[in-house]
């Protein structure tokens, strides 16, 4: 760390682990739930844990990039951050927001739009609070010495990310066009600008880890993400097939989101080479493993899962069924998840001036989530194409197929027993680093 | 070999001709495919009433309909067809909560009007045009 204002990202990740340990409470309910114990219902319905799983993950995953900006842009900028009080109150107002939405979810207080729950009146005050980080990083970027590549990318993807809220916004009569501008947000985040955001905090890890020249990693990073909107903005069609407007979209749909994963294969590529031309061994061998890991689960779960059921005559079976909520855990952990974990291994040292670098603890973290969440996939696949299988092929009853699945949710079970377990130990080395100080403060940044 | 000043312009240019189609597309859809597709006719005063108890209820947090929202609960998309309105008032009128085989539904206990609305609501979805969602089951005896 070389400036003091770096810390304040510490409790960013701090809340990212918060909320994540919610969120895997209510997953856990809703997986129970589908094995048939549903005890909870008349406190926490499905749709209460389900908003507040999936909320709380991109509140997280969010908390986790706005903590890496955080850390990352004074560096890149060479600049204090311009106020590390008003990045504070930024702080616990989206924590507030946050929790109040997340309880509003428990008395029946929401919009029911999947993933954008959040009422429009505490949209606002997301948004505001968004203004707030994104002027801090912007003032702190451009009054800095220097604006890289690696700091505008990550920028660029986060001002992105607060410009496609907008469309989720406005207020729609009719059922299809609430759900086309829905996926403004929903898609051209995940498979637009916040691919961005990934890409800017990968180069940088890479720039850090390998050590290989800064220049060479920036090139990548330009192609990366140019293939990421080349195929991601026109890929946006594969959620148009099936609701409401026409044909034209099975083709365009079908083809540039066949060609999505290719930007998650060159950052699978692009990682693996760089480890391997790179000459610096950096001691963080946890930063390490996440780094690898998120590049690599990333085209698995959003390049390979997405294309299994992206083309047209497999997504007129498969939509709306269990093999997507497959995809979608293996993506948003692989690519966000993971990149975010990446992000806090890196800094959490040089944060607190720890050197827990190769913690078997933090080794077994990696693998026990990661195994984890393979499993899960797994279970959540066999699900999911047993269902298309009798529901959609066979033309059973929508209740008689969930009655057969139950079995599989008791490996999703299992299996997601085993992944908390990593986050556990993880959250464990987490506490164990203790907090962030002054003394870690050091000239040249490892 | 490609370099980075070539590599910012693939990105900046992909990026800006890509989504200049994706506008052009999206505002054909608005404008001339969503009106016939849906009927927007028989977009009644009834049917936004329905949709909004839809939402204030998260429906979605259990149910699909147009093939989104949660696994947990049946694809809604066609159910007037498929159940017919005695049925879905029934289930939506419950003052205990709906379970046919053990699994949940949240008993809303909705008013007759509140039931109405949201089955004009179901209608009206029901007869959207989805380019053949759902698929008909093609293995059934
Ligand atoms: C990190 C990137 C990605 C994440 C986090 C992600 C996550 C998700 C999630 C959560 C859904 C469910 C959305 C909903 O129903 O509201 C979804 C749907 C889908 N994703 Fe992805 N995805 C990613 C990348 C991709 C890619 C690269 C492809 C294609 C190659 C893809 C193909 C699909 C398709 C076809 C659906 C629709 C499934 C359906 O019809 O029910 N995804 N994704
Ligand atoms: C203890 C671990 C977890 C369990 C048991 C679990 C279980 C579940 C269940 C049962 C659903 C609902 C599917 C339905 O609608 O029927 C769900 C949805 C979802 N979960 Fe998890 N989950 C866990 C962890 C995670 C993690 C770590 C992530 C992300 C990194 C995640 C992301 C999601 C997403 C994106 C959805 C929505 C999927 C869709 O709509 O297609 N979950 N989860
Ligand atoms: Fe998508």
């Amino acid at each position: 760390m070389r400036y003091k204002s770096q810390k304040v990202a510490y409790w960013f990740f701090g809340l990212c682990m918060l909320l994540l340990s919610l969120q895997l409470v209510y997953g856990f309910i809703m997986a129970f739930a589908h094995m048939g114990f549903d005890n909870l219902h008349a406190i926490i319905p499905f749709n209460t844990a389900r908003a507040v799983h999936t909320n709380l993950l991109v509140v997280w995953l969010l908390s986790g990039f706005m903590g890496a900006a955080y850390y990352i842009i004074p560096e890149e900028a060479e600049n204090e951050l311009v106020s590390v009080k008003l990045a504070y109150v930024q702080l616990i107002s989206l924590a507030l927001v946050g929790v109040i939405a997340i309880i509003g979810y428990h008395f029946n207080y929401w919009e029911g739009r999947k993933f954008l729950e959040i009422p429009r009146p505490l949209d606002w005050l997301v948004v505001i609070n968004v203004l707030t980080f994104l002027g801090l990083i912007l003032v702190t970027l451009f009054k800095g010495k220097k604006q890289t590549t690696t700091s505008l990318v990550l920028t660029m993807g986060l001002v992105f990310a607060a410009l496609l809220y907008l469309p989720g916004m406005i207020w729609f009569d009719n059922q299809t066009m609430d759900s086309f501008f829905r996926w403004w947000v929903v898609h051209l985040w995940v498979e637009g600008v916040w691919e961005l955001i990934m890409g800017g905090i990968l180069a940088y890890l890479l720039i850090k880890i390998t050590g290989v020249d800064r220049e060479v990693i920036e090139k990548w990073l330009y192609v990366i993400v140019g293939l990421t909107f080349i195929s991601g903005i026109l890929g946006t069609g594969h959620h148009y097939y099936y609701i409401g407007v026409g044909k034209i979209w099975l083709i365009i749909g079908g083809i540039f989101s066949a060609l999505e994963p290719l930007a998650f294969l060159a950052m699978a590529l692009f990682a693996i080479s760089m480890y391997r031309k790179g000459e610096k061994k950096h001691p963080n061998k946890i930063a390490l493993s996440w780094t690898l890991g998120t590049a690599i689960t990333s085209f698995v779960g959003a390049g390979l899962l997405g294309l299994a059921h992206t083309l047209p005559q497999v997504n007129m079976y498969t939509h709306g069924t269990l093999v997507t909520a497959m995809h979608g855990h293996l993506a948003f952990w692989g690519a966000y998840g993971m990149i975010v974990f990446a992000i806090i291994s890196y800094t959490l040292p040089n944060l607190t001036g720890r050197k827990l670098y190769d913690s078997f603890t933090g080794l077994l973290a990696f693998w026990l989530s990661t195994i984890g969440m393979l499993g899960m996939t797994v279970a959540f696949g066999v699900a999911g194409v047993t269902q298309v299988y009798l529901e959609r092929k066979v033309g059973l009853e929508f209740g008689d197929v969930q009655t057969e699945l139950q079995v599989h949710f008791f490996i999703l079970i299992c299996c997601a027993t085993m992944f908390s377990t990593g986050i556990g130990l993880y959250i464990y080395d987490f506490i164990k680093y203790g907090r962030p100080n002054d003394e870690a403060l050091i000239e040249q940044s490892l | 070999m490609l370099s980075k000043s070539q590599a910012r312009a693939f990105f900046l240019g992909g990026t800006i001709i890509t989504f200049v189609i994706f506008l052009g597309l999206s505002w054909n859809s608005l404008s001339n495919e969503v009106p016939k597709q849906t009927h927007v006719e028989n977009l009644t005063a009834q049917v936004v009433q329905g949709k909004h108890i839809w939402e204030s209820n998260n429906c979605m947090g259990c149910h699909t309909i147009l093939g989104e929202g949660a696994y947990y609960a049946p694809e809604l998309t066609k159910v007037y067809e498929r159940r017919g309105e005695g049925y879905i008032k029934t289930v939506l009128t419950s003052k205990t909560p709906w379970s046919p085989r053990g699994r949940k539904m949240v008993a809303y206990g909705f008013s007759e009007q509140e039931a109405n609305d949201m089955i004009a609501f179901l209608k009206w979805i029901g007869e959207t045009d989805l380019n053949g969602f759902p698929p008909k089951p093609n293995l059934k005896k």
